[in-house]
């Protein structure tokens, strides 16, 4: 419909890629939370959540990052985890 | 003798290198001094001395500030005026030396000393957070941080926001240097807007990408003097805004939009 959208939509605007890369970078530069202690609350995060479910360890992905809270018009930052679940545990047991 | 005067001493910083510190400073400095200002400009890069060439004042060093700090000579001995404009000095930094020969305490004591005799201190920071950064801005009453549109200058921008903040030194303000108004508008490089957003600081200018200061600064005549160029009337308007005027913001577009109907006017006539 929109002509002329059909041509600039075709690759994104590099500014926004550069926007974004900077806000996610800038949450990790700014809070001083180290690969380290990222670890660490990984490791943590792993031992709770196998008494319940069996995980992939190697896929489980932890990272900091900015997200928008409703009603909030500045961003917050988050620790978001990612954790596939490969099998529930019997909740029996 | 002159009567005491409570000047300001301003740090012209960025953490990253190549940003324009050193032309924002030398034209913040003489774009005071136009006003009537006095004004010493003072290069902290020791080592990596630069801001006497952008001046074209490199002939005339004698003395530099390690030898005022290790008092090898007097502190007026050691200030070079500016061959055009009556109250502008520089103060070079030391060519031989490194960043350790000068002390933060030191550099307190020297810009409070050069405060009772000018109006304004423009320190010209090196690059980095280390040493010589720390002694910069040291006894500086304003920062001011430049960064490009680019997203490593704004990432070390906002690193140094917040290493200033750390050490007292509030409210810095910023200057977007080597805008490319073609590039905003294709949504190729990030706008004022997007940074503004991203480092949560006042804006006290914004200077277009122009061959204009590359020209000046071979000359050694910083582009402020150039009234004919759009970076002159930029740095220009900075240097109002830090006298306490109220200027209105450089529109980059509009001045596009002029050039364009100046070439209209050409060749249709008025």
């Amino acid at each position: 419909m929109d002509f002329f959208k059909m041509f600039t939509r075709k690759k994104e605007n590099s500014k926004n890629v550069a926007k974004e890369r900077l806000k996610l970078v800038l949450v990790h530069d700014r809070s001083d939370l180290s690969p380290r202690f990222l670890e660490m609350i990984k490791g943590d995060i792993v031992k709770v959540i196998s008494q319940y479910a069996e995980i992939d360890e190697s896929e489980i992905e932890i990272k900091m990052t900015k997200m928008k809270k409703e009603g909030n018009k500045s961003p917050v930052s988050a620790l978001v985890a990612n954790i596939p679940i490969v099998n529930v545990k019997d909740k029996k047991k | 003798m002159a009567k005491e005067k409570m000047g300001t001493a301003i740090v012209i910083t960025s953490g990253k290198g190549g940003v324009g510190k050193t032309t924002t400073s030398a034209n913040i400095g003489t774009g005071l001094a136009k006003l009537g200002y006095s004004v010493v400009v003072l290069d902290a890069d020791i080592g990596l001395r630069n801001l006497d060439v952008v001046m074209g004042l490199e002939n005339r060093i004698v003395y530099d500030i390690v030898d005022v700090v290790e008092k090898n000579c007097k502190l007026k001995q050691a200030l070079i005026k500016d061959k055009r404009h009556e109250k502008l000095y520089l103060l070079p930094a030391a060519q031989t030396k490194d960043k350790t020969a000068v002390k933060p305490e030191q550099m307190v004591e020297l810009v409070n000393e050069l405060k009772k005799s000018h109006d304004y201190i423009i320190i010209d920071s090196p690059a980095g957070i280390e040493q010589g950064f720390q002694y910069s801005i040291a006894g500086a009453d304003r920062g001011i941080i430049v960064t490009t549109p680019e997203i490593s200058a704004v990432r070390d921008a906002d690193r140094v926001i917040g290493i200033l903040e750390a050490n007292e030194l509030h409210d810095p303000q910023l200057i977007i240097n080597r805008i490319r108004p073609d590039m905003v508008k294709r949504g190729d490089m990030m706008n004022i807007d997007d940074i503004i957003d991203i480092l949560a600081i006042d804006l006290i200018g914004i200077v277009p990408d122009d061959e204009s200061i590359v020209i000046s600064t071979n000359k050694g005549e910083p582009v402020v003097m150039d009234e004919k160029a759009l970076a002159g009337k930029a740095y220009r308007n900075i240097v109002r805004r830090i006298t306490g005027e109220e200027v209105e913001l450089l529109n980059l577009e509009e001045n596009d939009e002029s050039k364009f109907s100046k070439v209209l006017k050409l060749i249709f006539g008025k």
